[in-house]
């Protein structure tokens, strides 16, 4: 658990990959957590957004890509909307979103093939259509 | 008046009832839904990449399209609504990705399209008030339960539907129209959106929350502006029951569904079939049939 | 002339009355003493506030070079130093102070009530009053909005009680003119009200209150006699959240900037909370603590191990009203966790700002204010006291948020500007 941080850590292509994809100056996030005690759905995640923008600063990478906490995101806004630093969370989650996404192997977050026909019937367009846009590569 | 609308994909399949019910009711208010000719999908998501310029291109030829044919539009799904006005105002203020977007679609669309969301139409052209002395039928009361959710209100700069923390257009609509509308705290919190494809048990937690939440300030009736967190809060109520044992059904009403009662709709023309919690009993029960 | 009549107006006309020079202290309510008033006890000794501070309103009032100019403002200045001429507006009181002997029967048989300013809303006031029973001056003055007489011509029960016939209601705002050598402006600070806090509520929650209404609530003057009691329903609260920041260092939202004092007041809130209610506990919402005076940190430190406050570090992004509680909806990111409180009493340390007058009073000096009303210093780090206007000087909040200790230290520093000014120009 213990972090041997120099200063390639901090200057990182992962960051910067990050922070030009959503637009973002993560070194303005003073880490205050209020993104993460607005977040409907931080309840569910391993960590918060507040914490997944930590370990991007800090270029762990791997910790950061790791988690289901930008997976989750229903990109509401609420973070953004209450970020007394003016940082778009919710973009950052997308980013990492990209990040993934867009890697040469193409793994996409959901299996379409794993829907059933009858989930397929019953869930409105507009659900598959933001969802492809999130979860697959 | 008469507008130019858009109404999305889902509105002429899923969410029929909210489309029809919004047409025969704009009619007896005095205006007309002009729909957009050729209209594609607006892309269900506001891309924000800021380098995904191809997730731009479906909401600018909207917006394009309806700029040539005249110069408001409006649309009834919120999520749609929010990526139209935020890539009017995106192709408004970066002037870089509107020529790139611009030259790729073929058209010279400036931004100067005034994006409008059916309840801004009734509250800004028709006032409530004039809504209120068109109402053939009072809502009797009835507990309704405003959702407005996440993409009519965030982000407020670009949006400027309403207050962000405290709205209250709708509340102001209910009561317009004979209803009583319940103040609860979930207003304004997501229903969990597309989760409903990623990760459905996250939407299913979030949608039982609202639902709770309206119920235990006195709501008979949940009333939304979206076919997705309709989907979520209306259909995904199998999901809750089987969750929570022992939770109470309550229906889901689109805004214009009431409108539709209020303004003395046959209520077999009101798309009914379409909600998955049956509205009928309690509409039943208020007289409102 | 000294402006305001505060804790640092107050410590700066006592300076200049004793080095023998005559002092006219304008205060705008009607009596000296200012915030501090307001206190309950003060950081980090937890002395009674009144305690300390009557010593020297009294002093003041009582000073033979002092001359006290209270429910007045300023209304014009002209001239420069050595020879300003300040032309201010004594407010109409509707009493006539030369009669007046301080008996207080007006305010107690006053009818009227209406929530006082004075208490934050925390309790009753009545439209005759004075701001305390020790008031310097001890002369009451009838706020029209809230007096019978004024608003439908009936009552008049006050002046039928006075024994002096002190009561006149015809009275009107009257001006006079000063002439003095130097200036010094202490008009002190406000609290962003809790209105602009949409995610707490816009103010209509009624259980969450802010850092001067828990000091009416805790002080034995108070409008609950020191108990701290739930304003909606009276009852004790046993799970209290204290939000810090809320309105500082928010540079999206509010304001950019830190304001202090909110660290080192809200610790003392919790443990004077504790004092009083045993089985009650007390979380602070924080981000960092700033406690950098002396005694302080020590302080901080005890109030954790000694009244076990539970200090959370996180902010919340949003409470509302739930059957009768407050449900808090904050972050604790030291382990990482959002967290959910259901509390029955909720205070917010909001951003001290300046009144909304000071911003027109520098502009009548010629002085410069910067973007959030406080008043600029002549040199960031040298020259704290003084302005760009020669004879001008500032003390206390209204350069800045400071606490009472830094706040003091300011007018001294500033008096003694004074005097030395005065000093070069003995012979002119």
């Amino acid at each position: 658990m213990k972090i041997e941080l120099k200063r390639q850590m901090v200057h990182n292509e992962f960051a910067k990959k990050v922070e030009l994809i959503s637009g973002q100056n993560l070194f303005a996030c003073y880490q205050c957590g209020n993104c993460t005690a607005g977040c409907p759905v931080a309840f569910a995640m391993e960590v918060g957004p507040h914490q997944i923008i930590r370990y991007t600063l800090l270029g762990l990478e791997e910790e950061a890509l790791k988690a289901n906490t930008f997976w989750l995101c229903a990109s509401c806004l609420q973070c953004t909307s209450r970020c007394p630093k003016g940082i778009d969370i919710a973009r950052v989650m997308d980013a990492l979103r990209m990040v993934v996404l867009r890697k040469k192997d193409r793994q996409d977050r959901i299996q379409i093939s794993e829907f059933s026909e009858e989930f397929l019937e019953r869930v409105p367009q507009i659900a598959f259509i933001s969802g492809f846009r999130k979860f697959l590569s | 008046m008469d507008y130019l609308y858009f109404p999305g994909c889902t509105l002429y399949t899923k969410a029929k009832n909210l489309d029809q019910t919004a047409r025969k009711c704009s009619s007896l208010l005095g205006f007309e839904l002009k729909e957009l000719p050729n209209w594609t999908c607006c892309g269900a998501t506001f891309p924000l990449a800021t380098d995904n310029l191809m997730a731009l291109l479906a909401p600018s030829r909207i917006l394009a399209n309806a700029r040539e044919q005249g110069t408001t539009l409006t649309t009834l799904c919120a999520i749609c609504f929010n990526v139209i006005k935020r890539t009017n105002r995106l192709i408004q203020e970066d002037g870089e990705k509107r020529d790139k977007i611009n030259n790729f679609i073929e058209k010279s669309y400036q931004g100067d399209l005034r994006v409008l969301h059916y309840l801004e139409i009734l509250k800004q052209d028709i006032g409530f008030s004039g809504l209120k002395g068109k109402v053939k039928k009072s809502l009797a009361g009835l507990k309704a339960a405003p959702y407005y959710g996440c993409m009519l209100l965030r982000p407020f700069k670009e949006m400027g539907f309403d207050d962000k923390e405290r709205p209250t257009l709708f509340e102001e609509f209910l009561e317009a129209l004979g209803a009583n509308p319940v103040e609860f705290p979930y207003k304004i919190e997501c229903c969990g959106s597309f989760q409903s494809v990623g990760a459905p048990d996250i939407a299913t937690e979030c949608s039982y929350k609202i639902l709770t939440s309206a119920m235990k300030n006195g709501a008979e009736v949940v009333v939304s502006t979206c076919p997705m967190c309709t989907f979520n809060m209306d259909h995904k109520q199998a999901e809750i029951k089987e969750k929570y044992l022992g939770f109470k059904e309550i229906p889901v009403l689109y805004f214009t569904q009431l409108l539709g009662i209020a303004m003395g709709l046959d209520y077999r023309t009101l798309g009914f079939e379409q909600n998955f919690v049956d509205p009928m009993p309690l509409l039943d029960e208020k007289g409102l049939l | 002339m000294v402006i305001g009549g505060g804790i640092a107006g107050i410590s700066a006309s006592i300076d200049l009355g004793n080095a023998g020079y005559e002092v006219v202290l304008v205060e705008k309510l009607p009596s000296i003493g200012g915030r501090m008033l307001q206190l309950s006890e003060t950081f980090p000794t937890l002395d009674c506030a009144q305690c300390t501070l009557t010593p020297k309103t009294v002093e003041t009032g009582q000073h033979p070079r002092i001359r006290l100019l209270t429910y007045s403002e300023v209304d014009e200045v002209a001239g420069q130093a050595g020879d300003f001429l300040v032309k201010i507006r004594r407010k109409a009181s509707y009493v006539d102070w030369e009669k007046c002997t301080g008996c207080g029967l007006c305010q107690q048989k006053c009818p009227s009530k209406n929530p006082s300013e004075f208490d934050r809303g925390m309790g009753m006031g009545k439209a005759i009053y004075t701001l305390s029973p020790q008031a310097v001056p001890n002369k009451p003055v009838i706020n029209p909005s809230a007096c019978r007489f004024f608003r439908e011509k009936k009552c008049r029960v006050c002046e039928k009680v006075c024994p002096v016939g002190a009561i006149d209601y015809e009275q009107k705002d009257s001006f006079i003119q000063e002439r003095v050598g130097a200036i010094l402006t202490a008009v002190g600070f406000d609290l962003m009200p809790q209105e602009r806090f949409g995610e707490y509520g816009y103010g209509e929650v009624p259980d969450v209150i802010d850092g001067l209404a828990f000091e009416r609530l805790n002080s034995a003057s108070g409008p609950t006699t020191g108990e701290i009691k739930r304003p909606s329903d009276g009852k004790i609260p046993k799970e209290v959240v204290f939000i810090q920041c809320t309105g500082s260092r928010d540079p999206e939202r509010y304001m950019p900037y830190c304001s202090r004092v909110c660290c080192m007041y809200t610790a003392k809130h919790a443990r004077l909370y504790k004092h009083k209610v045993h089985d009650g506990q007390a979380y602070i919402f924080y981000m960092d603590i700033r406690s950098a005076g002396k005694g302080y940190e020590e302080f901080i430190q005890q109030g954790m191990e000694e009244e076990g406050i539970v200090y959370l570090r996180g902010r919340v992004s949003r409470l509302f009203r739930d059957d009768g509680k407050i449900i808090v909806w904050g972050v604790d990111t030291l382990t990482g966790r959002k967290i959910e409180i259901s509390a029955d009493l909720v205070v917010l340390a909001t951003a001290m700002i300046s009144h909304r007058e000071t911003k027109d009073l520098a502009k009548k000096l010629g002085i410069v204010s910067d973007d959030y009303g406080f008043l600029t210093e002549a040199q960031r780090k040298l020259r704290p006291v003084e302005t760009n206007v020669e004879g001008i000087y500032i003390a206390g909040c209204a350069q800045g948020p400071k606490d009472i200790a830094d706040a003091v230290a300011h007018a001294n520093a500033a008096a003694s500007k004074v005097q030395g000014l005065f000093a070069k120009h003995k012979n002119d």
